[in-house]
């Protein structure tokens, strides 16, 4: 046991291999720790995932806590929130992150609530700050701002939990840039012994089916999206070649999947994938908050709308008021272009 | 051999403003809310969770009790909920439970729950669309101290006092079985709620809770006075009851804003904002000139 404080990560593993968006939290909490001096610990519930511990000190944890156990071995509410109530009431952790993914957003209330905690849903950053409370006339400091966004995403909220610990949230994922993984970086991996109660195995998994999906906008560099302002399949067709081109993926509003041009594994935005590509281009999307909200970290975005006030436009890098059926064939004739010159100077 | 006993159920529900369709009035120019603008619904992965409910009942037989927190004007759920096919709706409802946040409000349902007695399933929406926090169904369950099932998508068994049930998770689906009483949380794509029943709006439209009387009288002057209107609704079982803290026996320490660990530190409005932005006109040469700078910035290619 430490006497330093610590920043915890929850780490969900699928048959040993760790999620993303666990190590994305890893890396977060490296950059949150430093500066403060505490220590990056990684919760691990499983059975014979001891490689999968390695992988989370590699992307930047100090310490792993493993909890190795047949009865570990797929995720399960309750024997899995027994280790961590049990760890944290013990360790007293100064903050605790979870991925919000469905099993993150299953586990995370129920820990929260035995510990009496408070938890922030759904984070898309994370920040320390110091915090002055009014009601109680004092200053916190070194607190966890967890900044979310509300309200359907027409606010966005800076929460936080001055009086108990941990400091709990969920954070939502792809927000958070995937630290490299360093083969050199050590760190403890230290066994935990569950202390399961009756009870706990009130739940039984009959059966899991895994669906692998071929659509990998999240890691695309290069993401060319459609919405509403597409008229046809002829013009839905030039995003894909758009995309083939770039060596990118097609990605869409809701408007684009409701009109069936698209599948809803292609869905951009807050009930969709959250995406930071390279480049984004939006065409004909008009840039509801809600979409907005799953792409606006992208480094370059162009936006084609014929709408002159389309809210897409204003955040847009590049403004092109026009229609989508010109405009992306002049695109693609460009980079054809320059792919030839290129091809020719190598020659 | 199916368990022929049968179910009864709490429903949680909550009224929502609809976030869902916020129009230009609600967000006005300088980045500010106008809340009255956005009309208040029964919020839709709740309505879902109705939905089962009934759907355990139609089969099993048994009871569907439904409970809000909420203001006074959240009765107003509770009346469609008696519409759709509950046999009971409870409005909790008092001052002190305001600015919850989810470990405070699951207090009141957990205490609220307990006060009901006895039950085999608590459903509720995995998530209300105010808040998305999906985090009030698990924290009830926590504190109930019963298993859980979230984002359950259907149930394909109840027997011998246990339920199975699949869940819809991003990456596939799980088919769990679990040990009753406990709580699910029910995903939007579970069902397609019925719409409340013509009979029942009729047999069951003057249901009202005691703060509600006298706007009702006025509406039916047919009733001499408040008095005859709450023997008929005495005799007609319309009576909604309400529920404050006290009733059901919770510190005010432990809800409302007292009792939430989590404080609003601040709030943003999302303003739009462009950073070194260009407009390109839609030309054949301007749109050239962009493709060659987002080449030169190792953008593409």
């Amino acid at each position: 046991m430490t006497e330093r404080q610590s920043i915890w990560v929850f780490i969900e593993q699928v048959d040993g291999r760790v999620a993303d968006v666990s190590l994305e939290l890893i890396g977060r909490a490296r950059e949150l720790a430093d500066p403060l001096g505490y220590e990056v610990v990684g919760l691990l519930c499983g059975h014979e995932v001891e490689e999968a511990a390695r992988d989370v000190i590699r992307h930047g944890a100090d310490r792993v806590l493993l909890a190795d156990d047949a009865e570990l071995a797929s995720y399960r509410t309750l024997p899995y929130a027994r280790v961590a109530i049990t760890e944290a009431r013990r360790r007293q952790p100064e903050i605790f992150l979870v991925g919000g993914t469905p099993n993150g957003r299953d586990f995370a209330p129920r820990v929260a609530s035995a510990l009496r905690c408070g938890l922030t849903a759904d984070c898309t950053d994370l920040q320390i700050g110091d915090y002055e409370s009014r009601r109680e006339g004092k200053t916190f400091r070194n607190l966890l701002f967890q900044i979310r966004p509300a309200f359907g995403g027409n606010l966005v909220a800076t929460i936080v939990n001055p009086n108990s610990r941990p400091q709990m949230a969920t954070v939502r994922e792809g927000v958070m840039r995937m630290p490299a993984s360093d083969a050199s970086r050590t760190g403890v991996v230290e066994a935990v012994v569950p202390e399961f109660e009756l009870g706990d195995f009130a739940l039984e998994i009959l059966s899991r089916q895994v669906r692998h999906s071929t659509v990998k906008l999240k890691d695309a560099p290069v993401i060319v999206a459609g919405g509403a302002g597409i008229s046809d399949a002829e013009e839905f067709a030039l995003l894909r070649d758009l995309a083939n081109l770039l060596g990118g993926e097609v990605g869409a509003s809701r408007a684009a999947v409701d009109a069936g041009w698209i599948g809803r594994e292609h869905q951009v935005g807050q009930t969709g994938t959250t995406v930071r590509p390279r480049l984004y281009i939006a065409a004909g999307i008009s840039g509801a908050i809600q979409h907005r909200a799953g792409m606006d970290q992208s480094s370059k975005i162009i936006a084609i709308n014929t709408d002159p006030t389309a809210p897409m436009l204003q955040i847009a890098h590049y403004r092109i008021v026009g229609d989508v059926g010109e405009v992306l064939p002049m695109i693609i004739k460009a980079l054809r272009e320059r792919s030839m010159d290129h091809r020719e100077e190598t020659e | 051999m199916t368990d022929s006993r049968p179910i009864d159920i709490v429903v949680l529900a909550k009224q929502v403003p609809d976030t869902h369709n916020i129009t230009g009035d609600v967000m006005t120019r300088d980045g500010t809310m106008n809340r009255g603008a956005l009309s208040a619904i029964f919020n839709p992965e709740d309505l879902n969770a109705l939905e089962m409910a009934l759907q355990v009942k139609d089969r099993h037989g048994g009871t569907v009790t439904v409970i809000t927190m909420g203001p006074p004007k959240a009765a107003n759920i509770l009346r469609e909920s008696l519409w759709r096919g509950a046999d009971r709706v409870i409005l909790l409802t008092d001052r002190r439970f305001a600015g919850a946040d989810t470990l405070a409000t699951s207090f009141a349902l957990q205490k609220a729950i307990e006060k009901i007695g006895r039950y085999d399933l608590v459903l509720a929406g995995r998530q209300a669309i105010d808040g998305d926090t999906a985090q009030v169904g698990p924290q009830t369950a926590e504190k109930l101290g019963i298993p859980q099932i979230t984002y359950a998508e259907s149930i394909l068994e109840i027997a011998d006092g246990r339920i199975t049930a699949q869940r819809a998770l991003d990456s596939g689906s799980e088919i769990v079985r679990c040990t009753m009483p406990c709580l699910l949380t029910v995903v939007g794509s579970a069902n397609t709620p019925r719409p409340p029943s013509v009979r029942r709006q009729i047999a069951r439209k003057l249901a009202a809770t005691a703060g509600e009387l006298a706007a009702l009288r006025t509406q039916w002057p047919e009733f001499e006075t408040q008095g005859a209107l709450e023997a008929y609704l005495a005799a007609h079982d319309l009576e909604i009851p309400v529920w404050t803290a006290d009733d059901i026996g919770v510190a005010s320490e432990s809800i409302g804003l007292a009792g939430s660990p989590t404080q609003v530190h601040r709030i943003n409005f999302v303003v739009l904002e462009s950073t070194e932005s260009k407009t390109v006109q839609p030309t054949p040469e301007a749109i050239a000139a962009m493709v060659a700078e987002l080449v030169h910035e190792y953008i593409v290619g």
